[in-house]
């Protein structure tokens, strides 16, 4: 009964998905006010209705109800609560119904969050992301059912993939959703402007906080998966540039371009059809990732069961949603206009420079990740690309733009001097370049890879403290605490995320480049040496768990004779599968990990132990962790909070040209006098 | 006497064999680290998107033996990747080989940004010849008084 | 930019109907790599490629293990009983009793099973998923592969007219 309701359910939401986007689309096209007041409760609606069908197959993973299909296939009667809770998302039909949930969720914030929007351009964009989720839940209903039922009802599921029983699961795939759906704000809002022919500094001031916000939990979601595979995989790896792993990371390469790209929008309203184009980009890009996931074209540890079927109904939406975008671009971009004019050097042109090597670097990571299909369908042989490709085009790619974020942030509108900026900097880059070598040499072998990171973290590091040393003595403030408080929550923000790319900079040049690892045939009370780390092995014994085995060794840590660790690494066979897993034993510190994991099994007694030094790991997640967070600081400044404290305003509606006019003008005036 | 000598003998025989069956060569670590980096280069067939080196599949462990005792006979890296590809294909590289099929692939980002640089530049020395507007000295003092003041529509 | 998306879309549209997981064999127009194993039913005797010279034929790569060796065995029993083509096995990574009760047990549509039991053969095959099938012609030379277990839609369309140009030519 329950399963019956969810899809019914799904079908009301889709209906009023498909009436709320054609009507609110077609209102504000013509202006007729009740039409578009439509469209804040029928977004709600359509939340409300996915959330009832989300809460049901919740509820049938709960109770474990093993005649819906999927539940058959993702649970097992012996699997704990709160993974049969995550297993609704352990699967394609779950995730896309969590996908249409989040969906939902993002509509319903932007109904609310919109009241001092012009109505006409709310109706658009959530108009626009009504089609976006009508394509979602017709895919669903169409194709992957969640609700399916199955007979003869089996005695027992299938059980959830043993690497996705793990509390990280309960957080990635929401998470990572929330920043990939949350794209579609942004082009919810590009396709608005495109439609409406209007697009000036306040429609970027309107999506910018959308944007950033998705951004934050894009990263997140990305950083949640990284660490997660690193202590779940056993072998100490954190970024395979695996063609699903790619998928998340290009629509955040170009949502970081998308974000900078806005913030020269709202702040000298130039830029604005990159913009536009910028944002059906990261969109397009997610929509991309979604089909590579789900249509088997791609081979990926992560890849979702496959069907033909699926992979052509994506495929055919995403070229309607995309192509259909690309084509109203070229219609429409041209009646946007150009915007204000720079100067070759000035932080316009930096931050353009910026977005070209952040495009660049996600087309080709799309280039390296879709080449072996390429060749493939043109017959002209089978190849591999892996990590020793991305890496080798990745790193010569973004180290300018690390080098740019130093001068970038400094540099001024319109007009910046090179010179001037040389002279604000030059200690800066003295220090760094002392730092980075003095430290390279003392703390391991030194190489030029290890230097060149660290000069380039060390740079970010130094030119923020410039920047901000330069914003508390400029400004107008009387105490120190009065001046550090008068900067703005965005600047902060912006500052935090770029320290965050420095930190994360430094994890991963320390961590490739002074990592040690040994593989190690080791019987009770044979030791190891790695990384200046003692390793004893102690025993091994068979415990049973939940719904699984395993051999539990115990291994004991020790430096210059001190107990550092005690580590117990797992080789657990799960009841329901029968390739053994690895799980590894970590102790995680500040400037290292030792990494611990069981190989095969030699005898009783025996193991092949695969020994890690991982030094400076965790900085890679730190650094994600503190962009996140830049964003979230960035996302609350108060300019996007602040209702206008002057009464004699009247609530913004659709703009005058005059007024808008005024607006931009005194932006753009109060910049050049100061 | 001589029963006993046979029995030691057999006993010590059979327990050489079942060593030599059991235990993985451990007494060489260069040249293991040589197999693992080796390996470490060439893709799992079975899994394939680890490495010969980290894959648990039966298969790569045979890979790893293979090139073990290539190693062993003398050949070099070059020679023994030469091996697997005639036996495997391009594919079981996992760093795509630079060849005429792959040179779009290798110099595809370099184009990428030297096509954006390029517009870009293009487009910024365009804009220099459109007409910036200047700000005259009368409009900056009212400009300045307007700022000054506490009106309302200016923020 | 359009064209370039469209280009795009009609690649992943191609892509739908291949697998990425299939890895062709670079030994299709070489010549078959040579060995000489024991028989699987009589470790006394040799079989060897070279036995082969002058007849088309197919080898197939099983193991009592394979868990989809079993669906396309009776799909080789019945074509070895039409005798189109002579059916050679190579038992892969297998021990010698296991291999010879799965024959007992299910039928046994080959000529003569090859004993591969520590896999070296395979190996120098670029065997890395069992079932395997090739299709040798009259001078030893590899001319098809077939990855996965052969279906009767692939004995029709692929191995049997093939086979039967490789006869005549």
């Amino acid at each position: 009964m329950i399963p019956e309701i969810g899809q019914f359910a799904l079908a009301l939401a889709l209906v009023i998905a498909l009436a709320q986007s054609v009507i609110s689309l077609v209102g504000a096209a013509r202006g007729e006010a009740a039409w578009m007041r439509f469209a804040r409760p029928a977004a709600l609606g359509q939340f409300i209705f996915v959330a009832i069908a989300f809460g049901c197959l919740m509820y049938s993973f709960i109770n474990k109800d093993f005649s819906v299909a999927f539940v058959a296939a993702n649970s097992n009667s012996a699997l704990p609560l709160q993974y049969r809770i995550a297993a609704v998302w352990g699967g394609h039909e779950g995730s896309l119904l969590l996908w249409a949930l989040i969906l939902g969720a993002w509509m319903a914030a932007v109904g609310i969050f919109s009241r001092r929007l012009p109505e006409d351009m709310v109706a658009r964009v959530l108009g626009v992301m009504g089609l976006v989720n009508v394509g979602f839940l017709s895919f669903m209903l169409f194709t992957s059912n969640p609700f399916d039922r199955l007979f003869p009802v089996p005695p027992d599921g299938r059980d959830l993939n043993p690497l996705l029983q793990d509390p990280t699961m309960v957080l990635h795939p929401p998470v990572l959703y929330t920043g990939y759906v949350g794209f579609s704000v942004a082009f919810a809002f590009a396709i608005a402007a495109l439609l409406s022919g209007r697009l000036d500094a306040t429609w970027a001031r309107w999506s910018r906080p959308w944007t950033i916000v998705a951004w934050t939990f894009l990263t997140l979601g990305i950083m949640l998966g990284s660490a997660w595979s690193y202590y779940v995989l056993g072998w100490g790896g954190w970024w395979f540039w695996d063609p699903v792993e790619n998928a998340s990371f290009m629509p955040w390469l170009v949502g970081t371009a998308l974000i900078h790209s806005l913030a020269v929008t709202e702040k000298r309203g130039t830029f604005r059809s990159w913009t536009v184009l910028l944002a059906i980009f990261a969109f397009s890009l997610s929509l991309l990732g979604t089909f590579l996931v789900r249509s088997g074209v791609l081979s990926s540890v992560h890849a979702f069961a496959t069907d033909p079927r699926r992979g052509i109904f994506i495929l055919a939406f995403l070229t309607v949603v995309v192509g259909g975008s690309l084509a109203l671009f070229a219609w429409r971009a041209p009646r946007i206009g150009l915007g204000g004019s720079f100067d070759p050097v000035s932080r316009e042109s930096l931050l353009l420079t910026n977005n070209v090597l952040l495009v660049a670097a996600a087309g080709s990571v799309l280039l390296g990740t879709l080449y072996p299909l390429v060749l493939d369908a043109l017959g002209l042989g089978k190849i591999s690309v892996g990590p020793p490709y991305f890496e080798t085009i990745f790193v010569p790619l973004m180290t300018p733009a690390l080098f740019l974020m130093g001068i970038g942030p400094l540099a001024r509108w319109k007009k910046a001097s090179l010179p001037k900026l040389a002279q604000r900097l030059r200690w800066a880059f003295a220090v760094s370049v002392a730092t980075a070598l003095l430290l390279s040499f003392t703390i391991g072998r030194a190489s030029v890879w290890v230097s060149l990171g660290l000069l380039l973290a060390l740079w970010i590091a130094a030119s923020g403290v410039v920047n901000i040393w330069g914003r508390v003595s400029n400004s107008s403030g009387t105490s120190l605490t009065a001046r550090f408080a008068g900067i703005s929550s965005a600047y902060y923000g912006m500052l935090l995320a770029h320290l965050g790319v420095a930190v994360f900079v430094v994890g991963v040049t320390l961590e490739k480049g002074y990592d040690t690892q040994k593989d190690v045939r080791m019987g009770p009370g044979a030791t190891a040496q790695v990384g200046g780390y003692t390793f004893r092995f102690d025993d091994v014994e068979q415990i049973t768990g939940p719904n699984y085995t395993a051999a539990h060794a115990t291994i004991t840590a020790m430096k210059d004779g001190k107990l550092i660790a005690v580590l117990h690494p797992e080789k657990r066979v799960y009841a329901s599968q029968e390739s053994p897993m690895t799980e590894a034993a970590i102790d995680r510190g500040f400037t290292r990990d030792l990494y611990v994991s069981l190989g095969d099994p030699v005898d009783s007694s025996t193991w092949i132990v695969r020994l890690q030094f991982k030094p400076f790991v965790q900085w890679i997640w730190g650094g994600c962790l503190l962009m996140a967070l830049g964003g979230l600081l960035a996302a609350r400044d108060r300019r996007y909070r602040v209702e206008t404290r002057r009464p004699s305003i009247a609530p913004y509606t659709a703009p005058s040209t005059a007024a808008a006019g005024v607006r931009l003008g005194s932006t753009v005036i109060r910049e050049t006098l100061h | 006497m001589g029963k006993v000598l046979v029995l030691i003998l057999a006993a010590l025989a059979i327990d050489i064999a079942y060593a030599a069956d059991r235990a993985p060569a451990q007494e060489d670590p260069q040249l293991d680290q040589r197999v693992m980096a080796l390996a470490g280069t060439l893709r799992c067939l079975v899994c394939q998107n680890e490495t010969i080196a980290d894959s648990p599949a039966d298969l790569a462990k045979d890979l790893r033996k293979q090139i073990r005792e290539k190693m062993q006979q003398g050949l070099s890296d070059r020679q023994i990747i030469n091996y697997m590809v005639a036996r495997y294909g391009d594919f079981v590289l996992y760093r795509p080989p630079l060849k005429a099929t792959t040179i779009l692939l290798w110099f595809g980002p370099l184009l990428f940004v030297a096509a954006g640089l390029g517009a870009l530049f293009y487009r910024l020395m365009r804009r220099r010849k459109d007409a910036v507007l200047e700000v005259s000295e009368a409009d900056r003092a009212r400009a300045a008084a307007l700022l000054k003041s506490d009106s309302p529509e200016i923020r | 930019m359009l064209a370039v998306f469209i280009a795009l879309v009609a690649l992943l549209a191609d892509g739908l109907t291949l697998d990425p997981h299939v890895v062709p064999s670079p030994l299709i127009n070489k010549p078959a790599p040579h060995f000489e194993l024991p028989q699987l039913r009589d470790a006394n005797k040799i079989f060897s490629e070279r036995d082969m010279v002058g007849k088309v034929w197919l080898l197939n790569v099983w193991a009592s293990w394979c868990v989809s060796c079993r669906e396309e065995h009776p799909v080789l029993l019945e074509f070895a009983k039409s005798d189109v083509v002579p059916v050679y096995g190579l038992d892969y990574k297998d021990t010698r009793e296991d291999g010879v009760a799965l024959l007992e047990r299910f039928g046994d549509p080959y000529r003569i099973s090859a004993f591969d039991s520590e896999g070296k053969v395979g190996i120098d095959y670029g065997v890395y998923g069992v079932p395997e099938t090739y299709v040798i012609d009259k001078r030893g030379v590899i001319r098809y592969k077939q990855i996965g277990p052969i279906t009767p839609d692939i004995l029709k369309h692929k191995i049997i007219p093939l086979v039967t140009r490789l006869n005549n030519g």
